[in-house]
């Protein structure tokens, strides 16, 4: 079986997001970028289907496939991919903000292209928060979908999928080919070892362009303004069970 | 509301994506704009709609400024961006409580609409929904949530389920005491987890990270008790008791018992 796995490159989930003061947009220079987390857990995923583990049989993947759709520096998000253990990569060419529906539309060219019997990718990029490229590319794909999966389970032609959603958990069987996005507790991603970076290096990168998969990534949607969000000023210090509910119901809240 | 459209089938028994798409996309024939909650049933099906539609979609939609122009957060609340949509259909998810709720007494007709037949490619299996009288916590009017200080999970239901019963409140954690194990998944609040915006929101033995603050920022009022009064959460309660919660909260229940509640 072969698995495909989309990452994406963002603003390292432990820095703090500045906005620009003119309103352009968020700061983004010299700061350190990293593989989006629910991206790093797809990889994870795929490559424990691979190596066996996870609930996983080994060799129940054959070969894992990075894609990444960005700048030229995506090479090392599909670096971190690969060093995790993903076999090649294939990295889009795209400069400034592809949406999620031209994602969509290139990942669907790569699929028709390499035809894996999986992808699995992230639940949302934790950029732009927008939790919408797999659902896109299942449904341009006519493919079944399995989003927000804590759980996945593989069998001959299917898998069975359990996913967080509100109120509990949801289990699916979703026909192969299928979508699989990843949310936070499907499995805690590895640290690549000195050993497996070195050897990622070495692991082939295909480069192409949005033009040869002839997608126009031309945004749709016009970000008019940037701003920081509302602050909340820290309120005051009571010193007792009396005096909070007191105040609560001053506030009116009780 | 003028019209309801009512569709009614076994393949929409659990609200699945596939099923969604095939009932909505026909349908926009006839409209200019979709719009579905934030919840995971509308976050799982509303970007199938908007692909088959061939539209970019509108994620989390916090206002609407006029037909075309809307604003919503990224960087899970660090950042707020207005923007313009002038495609010719309009797919947005919207952030429920981030609106207020229209008023009720209408008199809508009631339409019905074929159900999709099928057959799709993915089918249900079972699920497990946590039981609970409580309200349903992105809905709720009240929240408790819990910290890691709380220690297990038997601390963390028998301090928080009597305050939360109370109040009237839903339960929440924060991501830490979710992944301690001390509480379930679906209860954790934060950037990964819910957004909530209730009108009282009492945050205890929560630190408040960044991942947290996210997700709870919005409420009316916020109430902290955390021992420890270098906290950040302190910084944005609007009334904090540094306190340890194994005083602080069996005080507020007799507090609040002699209000009334």
């Amino acid at each position: 079986m072969k698995v495909l796995v989309p990452v994406k490159r963002v603003l390292d989930y432990n820095l703090k997001v500045r906005v620009k003061p003119d309103g352009s947009g968020v700061d983004l220079s010299n700061l350190k970028m990293s593989i989006n987390p629910f991206c790093e857990i797809a990889v994870e995923e795929a490559v424990r289907m691979k190596e066996g583990g996870g609930g996983h049989a080994k060799d129940a993947a054959t070969e894992v496939i990075a894609v990444s759709i960005g700048p030229e520096q995506a090479q090392e998000t599909i670096r971190n991919a690969l060093a995790i253990g993903a076999d090649r990569g294939i990295l889009v060419k795209a400069d400034g903000e592809v949406e999620p529906l031209a994602v969509a539309k290139i990942l669907k060219a790569v699929i028709e292209a390499e035809k894996p019997d999986l992808v699995i990718l992230g639940k949302q990029a934790i950029d732009d928060d927008s939790n919408q490229v797999g659902q896109m590319l299942a449904a341009l794909l006519d493919w079944p979908q399995a989003t927000f999966a804590s759980k996945i389970v593989l069998h001959a032609g299917k898998a069975t999928v359990t996913r967080e959603v509100d109120g509990g958990l949801q289990t699916l069987d979703v026909e192969l080919p299928a979508i699989v996005t990843t949310d936070l507790r499907l499995n805690e991603p590895r640290y690549a070892s000195l050993p497996n970076i070195m050897k990622a290096k070495k692991k082939p990168i295909d480069v192409k362009t949005p033009a040869d998969f002839g997608v126009d990534t031309a945004p749709r949607i016009k970000v008019l303004k940037t701003a920081e969000p509302g602050k909340r000023s820290g309120g005051i210090k009571v010193k007792s069970a009396a005096e909070l509910v007191g105040k609560l119901k001053e506030a009116g809240v009780l | 509301m003028r019209k309801v459209l009512h569709a009614d089938g076994a393949t929409l028994a659990k609200q699945m994506a596939e099923p969604l798409e095939a009932l909505i996309v026909p349908l926009m024939s006839g409209y200019d704009a979709v719009l579905f909650p934030a919840s995971t049933t509308g976050k799982n099906a509303a970007p199938r709609v908007a692909a088959k539609l061939d539209v970019m979609q509108l994620s989390g939609v916090i206002g609407v400024e006029n037909a075309t122009t809307f604003v919503r957060p990224i960087y899970a609340g660090n950042a707020i961006i207005t923007v313009e949509d002038n495609q010719a259909k309009k797919v947005l998810t919207v952030q429920p409580t981030a609106f207020k709720a229209a008023g009720e007494g209408g008199s809508a007709s009631v339409e019905t609409t074929a159900a999709p037949a099928g057959p799709f490619k993915s089918a249900f299996v079972s699920e497990e929904m946590a039981k609970s009288d409580r309200p349903e916590l992105t809905a709720a009017k009240r929240v408790v949530s819990g910290g890691r200080a709380l220690g297990s999970s038997e601390e963390f239901h028998r301090v928080l389920d009597p305050l939360a019963d109370k109040l009237g409140a839903a339960v929440g954690a924060s991501r830490a005491a979710v992944d301690a194990g001390y509480a379930p998944n679906d209860y954790q609040v934060g950037q990964t987890g819910k957004v909530v915006a209730p009108e009282l929101y009492v945050a205890v033995g929560i630190s408040g990270a960044i991942q947290h603050l996210a997700g709870m920022k919005d409420s009316k009022v916020i109430v902290a008790i955390n021992k420890d009064e270098e906290a950040p959460i302190f910084q944005i309660a609007d009334y904090g008791l540094v306190a340890d919660y194994k005083t602080a909260v069996p005080e507020l229940m007799d507090e609040l018992t002699k209000a009334g509640l």
